[in-house]
């Protein structure tokens, strides 16, 4: 496995390799040598594309009660409408083409994922680094709430705060970002912390140039690669977590159903086999999920070459 | 460590403080319990008693002072439902979740260490390359998902195990246990497995990563120039090392089992407190709601403490003190 | 630990070979306490029923039967004389007298913090005199005419072994001492409850020596519960789960036609500045369009209510224009419900003024009754059809319940669940939202008829059973001309067993192991 030669120490691995390689190259090459992260990177590609045009391709709009029929309900995979359309993965209890609601749940669930956490970790980030900068009571103080807020369960605080503002698209992100947060926060400072001690900034102090420049300009993107790492992994878990409140009736409202609120609606045919219902949206959704985390496991190793892949 | 330990119950109060009183407010907003629990017999004169009586024609900053009060001096408040005090109606359900959370650890452990174990000493078989592969999959399969798909094969396909509730349970210590029933076992069967399946993807995980990282180290290639044996190497040096991290894991993931406890408990009628404080919330019993975070916040500062207390044990290194 | 691990395999053993006298029951609504005057809930009732009697009880159509009480009669309008019934014992050897039905009396306005007392079938009643051991007289300060349907509510205790317990004597079965078909032997009801079968019951002998009672809240845990044989019947069975069930030749599918009532609730409580409901482009209405008749006949036309019932509720619902299902006290035969007819509903709303139609949201529940949120939808496609294009809101009970009862929607789906008359669900869901008479308690839609107001008062204190029916059956029929609010359909009940056990099914929503046998 190349991986291995990946997992020599970096300071032998600089002598070797020429001094074109930029660091991005680098982990290109080395991201690329994973055959399984590809093919996660791929589908993850080809789902993305499939959440955006979604709406051009499918046959029906799942979202529209004018387009669904009541008496189409609960049709089995490849069974013809009234209309004569054909529902190639069936119908659910409300008469919605189980393609196209698979199609516009992932719209929705990777949305969900997707904005939350670059929301989140743009917040975060920011706040982690300001934290990291500031140093002192500030800081301190800013660790102390990170601490607390990491030390609980994520899925109790979303589900608290769902309980109180009620379901909504909208809400389902809010309460993502207020639980993700910290993660990205911690990270930031820690890596800032050790960025900060670094010549370039000490040198970048020195010259007088404004703290939000040195701040932005410098330490930034200096950060950045570990907190890509951990965007990627979020956006997985906050899939997972959108789902599972809407399993739990307090995620996206029922006509605009995500990939969990499906599952949830199928649920209860499951046991009188009409099983199309649940079993397609989950596939779909671990699908993603497996493929995000190929990626992201992937990165880990390529940014962070001291851990063994 | 005085002065850590004060520092964390200080802290623990403070966010006990802050969270009860966004629960008040929250469960305020969200509506008033009296219009869900009341039988649509009643009328309105017998509507306003039930409001006093709950003390819900109080000011909100009024009630949540009496809350306090009674907290002082030990008493919860009754739960609006259940008419018995709070802290009593959870503390009796939660013998039921411990005995999940515990059970799924203790699986996870003795499935996890070995299988990474195995995967460490030897990266590059093809069972060690199929088990990490496998847990990426156990990584990603969404916790309700896989009940779903458990019950439907296990208990509704092949009819082997039972979907739903607790089973037999024994007194032990006063409390009722499954463990030592076999109907109690055959319950316990899916709700554990469910909740492992992602804690011993974990665990192998971070085994693995401890053995690969342990063993090109210096003292180890020493004690094999020594001549001891592989075994006792794997069994004093490798597992040493990683009992570390495996530890911290324990502590956070039992915590967090807990608080899956909501999603499996839902799925499987099992009657511990997650499913209680989803009902709870259902019904916007406050007194329940708050009581529950109260008795979370607790576990999770005495979980910490332990992880913590280990640590110096098991790494002399670490203090008790941060920053 | 090894004689204690060996007692367990041992009592293991015993329990397997578990007798065919034993049934075993799985429920679907949660027990929130065992005190028989807690809280009004009907878990909470089925359950004592089994323990304690009361003075009357009904039929599976929810007409009155004597119980505790033989009989009972008017002496004049604000006095009941009951005749008790002779011989009955407490489960713990006490007698039962007219002694012990006054202490019941006086002990349910006492059970505190209540979040749904039983004082509500209670009232009107201003004294009891015990005239001899056996006979009651209860004195009303106005006339009760539903007062023997009330009592059927009330479980009787015993004046002797109740004096001094409390809720949690009830909740650690230390005090469930009554004089019905079961004893208790053990549990609770997070547990679950043993109930073992009393021998000297005045009634009909229950057919099982032992009772299982457990509460399984998850549907589809229910059902999966009854296939793989831990329970022997389940109620609420999921309507999802209805056909696979019928179709297994183990169980068999139990229908009853229940009383409760689903229904379209109408925002009246506004004439002006309309909430959750715009023109069709989403401009904001001057004028609530649900205050004109037409426009609320529209939307019922425009209602399919029998692919409601068929397609959404499987088959498990009646449709229904009123609030009695066929067969029980107060149901007007000639009040059908209307077939869908969406074209006459376009013609209303363009009469009515709104020829492009308007735009609503629908509001409800998505984890209170069966199917709510797909009821929801279903309504939702057709009234969007009409040209009335629907925004559906589901949410759960609780901020659901809250905010309907502050009048914060246009329209939601309430619902009416009667004792088996339908004077309390009409004084109390369309009479005037009046506080000091204590009418309109849940008349979320604020509507008022002052004509209605005043024939309902009329007929709810009529003494004579057969006119009160008949002046009830009109008042139905005048204010439904007036469409205040949208009947839907009433569900039906449902209960699955196994083929083994025999059991009719209640139009109340009651399971009760009393009225299940071992099929002949």
């Amino acid at each position: 496995m190349s991986a291995h030669a990946s997992s020599a120490s970096r300071s032998e691995q600089d002598e070797k390799l020429p001094i074109t390689e930029t660091p991005v190259r680098r982990m290109v090459r080395e991201f690329m040598a994973s055959p399984l992260a590809v093919s996660g990177l791929v589908v993850l590609s080809v789902l993305s594309l499939l959440a955006i045009f979604g709406p051009f391709i499918v046959p029906q709009n799942p979202y529209d009660l004018m387009q669904l029929d009541i008496m189409d309900s609960q049709l089995e995979p490849g069974a013809q409408s009234v209309a004569g359309m054909t529902y190639w993965l069936g119908t659910d209890d409300q008469g919605r083409d189980m393609l196209s609601g698979i199609i516009y749940g992932l719209r929705t669930s990777l949305g969900v994922g997707v904005i939350s956490a670059l929301v989140a970790a743009l917040i975060g980030t920011s706040i982690g680094i300001y934290a990291a900068y500031a140093g002192g009571r500030t800081e301190n103080l800013i660790m102390r709430v990170i601490d607390l807020q990491l030390s609980f369960p994520t899925i109790l605080v979303a589900l608290m705060i769902l309980a109180f503002m009620g379901r909504g698209v909208m809400n389902v992100i809010l309460a993502l970002i207020i639980v993700e947060w910290s993660t990205y926060a911690r990270t930031a400072r820690g890596v800032a912390l050790v960025e900060r001690r670094k010549e370039y900034i000490e040198a970048a102090e020195s010259l007088v140039i404004p703290r939000w420049r040195v701040l932005f300009k410098h330490l930034l993107p200096n950060c950045l690669p570990p907190l890509i790492v951990i965007a990627t992994v979020q956006v997985g878990r906050s899939i997972t977590l959108e789902a599972t409140l809407s399993f739990l009736g307090l995620g996206v409202p029922i006509t605009e159903p995500s990939l969990g609120l499906l599952i949830s609606n199928g649920y209860q045919y499951m046991l009188s086999g009409k099983y199309w219902i649940s079993l397609y949206p989950g596939i779909m959704l671990l699908v993603i999920i497996v493929a995000i985390n190929l990626v992201g496991d992937q990165l880990r190793d390529v940014v962070n070459p001291r851990r063994q892949a | 460590m005085t002065t850590w330990l004060a520092q964390r119950l200080v802290q623990s109060v403070f966010v006990v403080l802050v969270m009860t009183a966004i629960v008040f407010v929250g469960v305020n907003v969200i509506g008033d319990p009296v219009s869900i629990l009341i039988s649509p017999d009643a009328n309105q004169q017998e509507r306003a008693r039930i409001v006093a009586e709950f003390g819900l024609d109080q000011p909100l900053w009024s009630q949540y002072l009496s809350f306090l009060k009674g907290t002082l001096q030990g008493n919860f408040g009754n739960s609006f439902v259940y008419g018995m005090p709070a802290l009593q109606v959870i503390l009796s359900r939660m013998p039921a979740t411990m005995e999940l959370a515990i059970a799924a650890i203790l699986l996870s452990v003795l499935i996890g260490v070995p299988l990474g174990l195995y995967a460490g000493l030897r990266p590059h078989s093809f069972f060690a390359k199929f088990m990490m592969a496998g847990s990426i999959l156990g990584f990603s399969v969404p916790l309700f998902w896989l009940a779903l798909i458990l019950i439907m094969f296990f208990s509704v396909y092949l009819g082997w195990l039972p979907a739903s509730g607790r089973g037999q349970t024994v007194d032990f210590l006063g409390i009722g246990w499954s463990f030592f029933t076999w109907d109690g076992l055959s319950h316990l069967c899916l709700p554990v497995l469910t909740l492992s399946i992602f804690k011993i993807s974990l665990i192998m995980r971070m085994v693995r990563a401890g053995v690969r990282e342990v063993l090109p180290q210096e003292y180890i290639k020493f004690a094999r120039a020594k001549g001891l044996s592989r075994q006792r190497l794997l069994y004093v040096h490798v597992l040493k090392n990683i009992m570390i991290p495996v530890v911290t894991i324990i502590g956070l993931e039992f915590g967090s089992l807990i608080a899956f406890s909501v999603v499996t408990e839902s799925i499987f009628s099992w009657p511990g407190m997650g499913k209680l404080i989803i009902d709870s919330i259902n019904v916007l019993d406050r007194p329940m709601i708050v009581a529950y975070l109260m008795i979370i916040v607790f576990i999770f500062v005495t979980i910490n403490l332990i992880v913590d207390i280990l640590y110096t044990t098991l790494d002399p290194r670490v203090r008790l003190s941060r920053d | 630990m090894m004689t204690r691990t060996l007692l367990v395999f041992a009592s293991l053993l015993m329990s397997g070979a578990a007798s065919a006298q034993n049934l075993k029951m799985g429920l679907g609504g949660q027990i929130t306490s065992l005190d028989p005057h807690y809280h009004s809930a009907s878990p909470n009732a089925a359950f004592s029923y089994t323990i304690f009697d009361r003075l009357t009880g009904t039929d599976e159509n929810a007409r009155l039967q004597p119980a505790l009480a033989t009989s009972w009669k008017m002496i004049d309008p604000l006095t009941w004389e009951f005749k008790l019934r002779e011989g009955v014992k407490f489960h713990n050897g006490e007698d039962f007298t007219a002694e012990d039905v006054v202490f019941t009396f006086e002990r349910i306005p006492k059970v505190t913090n209540s979040p749904g007392p039983y004082t509500s079938y209670l009232r009107g009643i201003e004294r009891t005199e015990i005239v001899d051991p056996l006979t009651l007289r209860i004195r009303t300060s106005e006339p009760v005419p539903t007062l023997p349907l009330m009592l059927q509510r009330i479980t009787i205790l015993d004046s002797k072994t109740h004096a001094n317990v409390t809720t949690e004597d009830f909740n650690s079965g230390k005090a469930l001492i009554g004089t019905g078909p079961f004893k208790y032997v053990s549990g609770s009801s997070i547990s679950g409850v043993k109930l073992a079968r009393n021998d000297q019951h005045w009634g009909e002998k229950a057919a099982w020596e032992t009772v299982d009672y457990r509460v399984v809240a998850n549907n589809a845990a229910r059902t999966a519960a009854l296939l793989s044989g831990d329970v022997d019947m389940i109620d609420q069975v999921s309507s999802a789960d209805v056909p696979r069930l019928s179709t297994n030749n183990a169980f068999e599918v139990v229908n009853a036609t229940g009383l409760r009532l689903m229904y379209i609730n109408l925002d009246h409580s506004r004439k002006e500045n309309p909430v959750f409901i715009t023109d069709a482009s989403g401009k904001p209405l001057a004028k609530n369009p649900l205050t004109d008749v037409r426009v609320r006949q529209a939307l019922s036309l425009a209602i399919d209510r029998k692919a409601l019932a068929e397609r959404v509720m499987d088959g498990l619902a009646v449709p229904s224009m009123q609030f009695m299902p066929p067969d029980t006290y107060g149901y007007a035969a000639d009040i059908a419900a209307p077939a869908a007819d969406p074209a006459k509903a376009r013609a209303l709303l363009a009469e009515a003024g709104y020829p492009q139609g308007f735009q609503i949201t629908l509001h409800g529940s998505n984890d209170r009754f069966p199917n709510d949120a797909r009821v929801l939808q279903a309504i939702g496609q057709m009234w969007t059809r009409i040209g009335v294009k629907t925004n559906v809101d589901a949410m759960p009970y609780g901020p659901f319940q809250s905010r309907a009862s502050k009048q914060e929607f246009a329209a939601f789906l309430g619902t009416w669940g009667s004792a088996g008359e339908p004077g309390i669900g009409m004084t109390n869901t369309l009479a005037t939202f009046d506080k000091e008479k204590g009418t309109g308690s849940i008349n979320r839609g604020r509507y008022s008829n002052p004509a209605y107001d005043v024939a309902l008062a009329a007929a709810v204190s009529e003494i004579d059973d057969t006119k009160r029916e008949q002046a009830f059956q009109q008042v139905m029929r005048d204010v439904l001309n007036d469409m205040p609010i949208l009947p839907l359909y009433i569900q039906k009940n449902t209960w699955a067993l196994k083929k083994s056990i025999a059991f009719k099914g209640r139009a109340d929503e009651l399971t009760l192991p009393q009225e299940a046998k071992p099929s002949p």
